[in-house]
């Protein structure tokens, strides 16, 4: 410390050789060179390449014009519904295939032609444009502010307060009426989400034959889709209870299946669950007989059938829902009741 | 002023026209400023204007596509020129997607080019996103020019959602649903949102009509006036420049727009245009068809979303499926984190300049482009953002990658939720070491010269290759980049030992800065002594 009050910094042989090199910058070893000298191409010395970059650029926008009417001819030319067999593509709707390609030869080579007239025969020499600051210089600042003070003083915004409140007020208030009308945009959640179509009694229905399901139909092995009986394909809500109302039905011998509750619910065996995923609700339909765990293909969420569904993997948050089954007089499986919880993707209300 | 001679003369035709606009919009005044103005060449600069142009094109092609689709839930049974489909229940939005693939004549080419726009589109805009950032050409003043690129991308997402849920078909269905579930999982509100979103129950029959505004009118009006804002601020402020002899941050060097840049934009249109439509015609996408019509019990493996909606996916599959059952609720977590993360991606990337410009403290304008090697935290940060952008595409097709490969789904997974904390981490500091390394390589030009690869043998034997200088240009070019200093707090305690508050942000700014351009993270550029001592002769290395 004491030898750097001694001698001032600037009387330190480094600091007067940086001294000496600041002088020397003005021969500054990377000094920008300014912009490079123009080099001329083929074109702009030797009048013959130019004609042929000129002939090439007239050649395209000609093709451009013949893919034209190449396309007007296959509309006119190819039906809607034959189909080719073009290699490698295979088969294909040749009206679709010719429209395309000559449309995209008309586009393609009007652009091809204006690169090329642009890269070969418009000059290519670099010019400089200044820059300016965007900044405002000072006095436009001040003059724009004074002409603002003068404009909110005439108005007499900050003075008359009770102008001013009033106003921020009303303009508070005017869009809740836009919020308002919003609120007719669906129904109130309610219980909605809650129930489904099954009903105490009402049957199973094979969603393949649309015929009663029976326990003798049902294999171990084999993956059954279930809807209730009264859901028609017609009729104006099935996509809305269908959404609901899927089931699964498999056939597990009872000696393997691991959940008491479930054994209860089933059928000899026969075990229904939702088909509608409780992760975000897309159909599970991948079913692996061996292990009885079935995985929705959206987003790989596992079940264990066996095991009262409940989730082995996957980013599903609880069990699927079973439906409580049994056989009714007629020898047909039948719903004992509705799921006693919620189907599918879990939400804030569903405790 | 004009004179009598002026009034005699005949004007051209087009002169006249132009003399009667200018007395109404001024364009004399527009074309004065704008006609010959300047536009810097680079091929990385075509980008953007991909993006511009499958815009056009999607709008041009999109409105063709009003004219036959019908967006109406109704269920109809089809009659129409696809056979395998015939008297299959459908809605008639699908029903009239197959009618516009099938039975209206090029139809489909309009389809296939409308959807394959799409997908170019954003992935040019992501693209042309990734060269503003790395380039640094965010800093002031475009940095609000940033926001608006940044917003054009995202609602480019959405409207691209929007639009590949209006067919209504069995795979497109499977993505509401997926959007439905994830919006039921928001605590307190999920089921009214949900309720409000769809008229009521999923999916009921309001959705298709519903989009069908959004897409066609709502998201697209604010993109069309985001797109001319762009435009106008990338003409306002003139483009930007990479380093080079000649090129300051006070001058824009290139060709001017008329006619250079006109033909070659105005070309590359043509060019964009044909070549997306060349593509439609041989590669199908989405073939609705043969996915079937969106039944709520039904769907098929290996469903993935529109690329650009990947990510999301990718949130929602690796997610454990976390749920918090209290006082008759449930707290959805499982999927309400993938739901809150999935904005805070994008909102990474987007606020990353204005993070920049508060470490830096730089106030000035910056019209220069760095190149990514001399920027090695802000290039580290970008390619750790895009590593994490890409580890969720990856979980979001992750069963594409267990029957592609013939790996355990459930590895994959894994590998996901891991890669999506380390990986981020371990591109930031390989892609830093590397920048070092180009750095230290140009610092290493700029003394030493390039290598020749000429072998010179000295008179007593040892051989030395010859390096050959760089020419005078190229040196400028290297060593034009600015480096900062780190930022420091200054001392605390000021001479008469009075001791200064230093707010914590400052002294996260200081560590930021440290962390930036510190000691170790930038390659200190070849002085002008330096380069003198080693070529004024002593000393061939």
């Amino acid at each position: 410390m004491s030898s750097q009050e001694e001698i001032p910094e600037e009387n330190l042989p480094s600091e007067q050789g940086a001294a000496h090199g600041a002088v020397e910058r003005t021969d500054d070893p990377f000094a920008d060179p300014g912009l490079p000298a123009h080099r001329p191409r083929v074109q702009d010395i030797d009048e013959r390449a130019a004609k042929r970059s000129e002939r090439a650029v007239a050649f395209l926008f000609t093709l451009s014009m013949v893919a034209t009417v190449a396309f007007i001819a296959s509309f006119v030319a190819f039906p809607v519904d034959k189909i080719v067999f073009i290699f490698p593509f295979g088969h294909v709707s040749i009206l679709h295939f010719s429209l395309g390609l000559t449309l995209g030869i008309a586009l393609f080579c009007i652009g091809a032609g204006a690169v090329h007239w642009a890269r070969t025969l418009m000059s290519d020499v670099e010019t400089a444009d200044d820059r300016h600051p965007i900044e405002a210089t000072p006095e436009v600042k001040a003059k724009v502010l004074e002409d603002f003070a003068i404009g909110a003083a005439e108005s007499g915004f900050g003075r008359r307060k009770l102008i001013r409140n009033t106003m921020f007020g009303a303009l508070a208030l005017v869009p809740l009426s836009g919020v308002v009308l919003l609120r007719d945009l669906g129904p109130l959640p309610e219980k909605k989400l809650r129930t489904t179509m099954w009903r105490k009694g009402k049957q199973l229905i094979n969603m393949n034959t649309n015929e009663p399901l029976r326990p003798e139909d049902v294999v171990v092995g084999s993956l059954t889709f279930a809807m209730p009986e009264g859901l028609d394909q017609h009729s104006e809500d099935f996509q809305k209870q269908i959404a609901k109302a899927a089931l699964m039905i498999v056939r597990i011998q009872p000696d393997e299946i691991k959940d008491k509750r479930e054994l209860e619910w089933s059928h000899q065996g026969i075990v229904a669950y939702s088909k509608i995923c409780t992760h975000v609700g897309c159909p599970i339909s991948l079913y692996e007989q061996q292990t009885h765990h079935v995985l929705c293909p959206c987003h790989q969420s596992t079940f264990d059938l066996s095991d009262g569904a409940r989730v082995i993997f996957g980013p599903a948050g609880h069990a699927l829902p079973q439906l409580r089954i049994g056989v009714n007089a007629e020898g047909n499986l039948e719903a004992l009741g509705d799921f006693d919880e919620p189907v599918g993707p879990a939400f804030w209300e569903r405790g | 002023m004009s004179t009598a001679d002026d009034k005699n003369r005949k004007a051209p035709a087009g002169e006249r026209v132009a003399d009667w606009a200018d007395g109404r919009l001024g364009i004399y005044g527009l074309a004065k400023a704008n006609m010959r103005k300047i536009f810097p060449d680079h091929w990385s600069f075509m980008l953007g204007e991909i993006a511009l142009y499958s815009f056009i094109i999607i709008i041009l092609t999109g409105v063709y596509l009003t004219l036959f689709f019908h967006p109406s839930m109704n269920e109809v049974e089809y009659h129409g020129g696809y056979v395998p489909l015939q008297g299959v229940m459908m809605s008639e939005a699908f029903a009239s997607t197959l009618d516009i693939s099938f039975d209206v004549r090029g139809g489909l080419l309009i389809r296939q080019i409308h959807h394959w726009a799409a997908l170019i589109f954003l992935a040019a805009m992501l693209v042309h996103m990734m060269r503003v950032f790395f380039t640094g050409a965010f800093r002031k003043p475009r940095e609000i020019n940033w926001l608006f690129g940044f917003l054009l991308f995202v609602l480019g997402m959405f409207t691209g959602f929007t639009g590949y849920s209006l067919p209504d078909d069995l795979l497109s269905g499977t993505g509401v649903r997926f959007m439905q579930g994830a919006v039921l999982s928001v605590p307190v509100v999920g089921t009214y949102l949900s309720m409000f979103l769809f008229g009521g129950e999923f999916p009921g029959g309001d959705f298709v009509a519903r989009f069908y505004s959004v897409h066609i009118l709502l998201l697209p009006g604010i993109m069309l006036g985001l797109v001319v804002a762009h435009l106008i601020l990338v003409f306002y402020h003139k483009h930007t420049q990479f380093a080079g002899p000649g090129r300051t941050n006070r001058n824009v060097v290139g060709m001017p727009l008329l006619p250079v840049y006109m033909a070659k934009a105005g070309g590359f249109f043509f060019l964009v245009f044909g070549l997306i439509v060349i593509v439609s015609a041989i590669a199908t996408i989405n073939p609705i068809w043969s996915i079937g019509p969106y039944r709520p019990d039904q769907v098929s493996t290996g469903a993935q979303p529109d690329w650009y909606m990947g990510f999301s996916e990718g949130l929602i599959r690796v997610m454990p499926g976390w749920e918090i059952n209290f006082a008759g609720h449930t707290l959805v977590l499982g999927v309400f984190i993938p739901l809150i993360i999935f904005p805070l991606v994008l909102v990474a990337i987007a606020v990353y300049p204005f993070v920049e410009s508060w470490v830096t403290g730089d106030k000035r304008e910056h019209h220069i482009l760095d190149r990514p090697r001399n920027a090695p935290t802000r290039t580290a940060f970008g390619v750790a953002w895009l590593t994490w952008y890409f580890v969720l595409l990856v979980g979001g097709g992750n069963d594409l990658w267990a029957t592609h490969f013939h790996l355990s789904i459930n590895a994959i997974t894994w590998f996901v939720r891991v890669a999506f904390f380390a990986g981020p981490v371990i591109a930031f500091i390989v892609t830093k070491r590397i920048c070092l390394g180009l750095q230290r390589r140009d610092a290493e030009k700029v003394l030493h010269g390039r290598e020749s690869g000429v072998i010179k043998r000295l008179p007593h034997g040892e051989f030395v290759e010859v390096h050959t200088p760089l020419e005078q240009g190229d040196l400028h070019k290297l060593t034009a980049h600015e480096q900062y200093k780190p930022a420091e707090i200054g001392p605390t305690v000021d001479e008469n030992g009075v001791e200064r508050k230093v707010s914590p942000g400052e002294k996260l700014r200081a560590k930021l800065s440290e962390g930036y351009y510190g000691e170790g993270s930038q390659i200190p550029k070849p002085t002008a002594e330096e380069y003198k001592e080693i070529t004024s002769g002593h000393g061939h290395h």
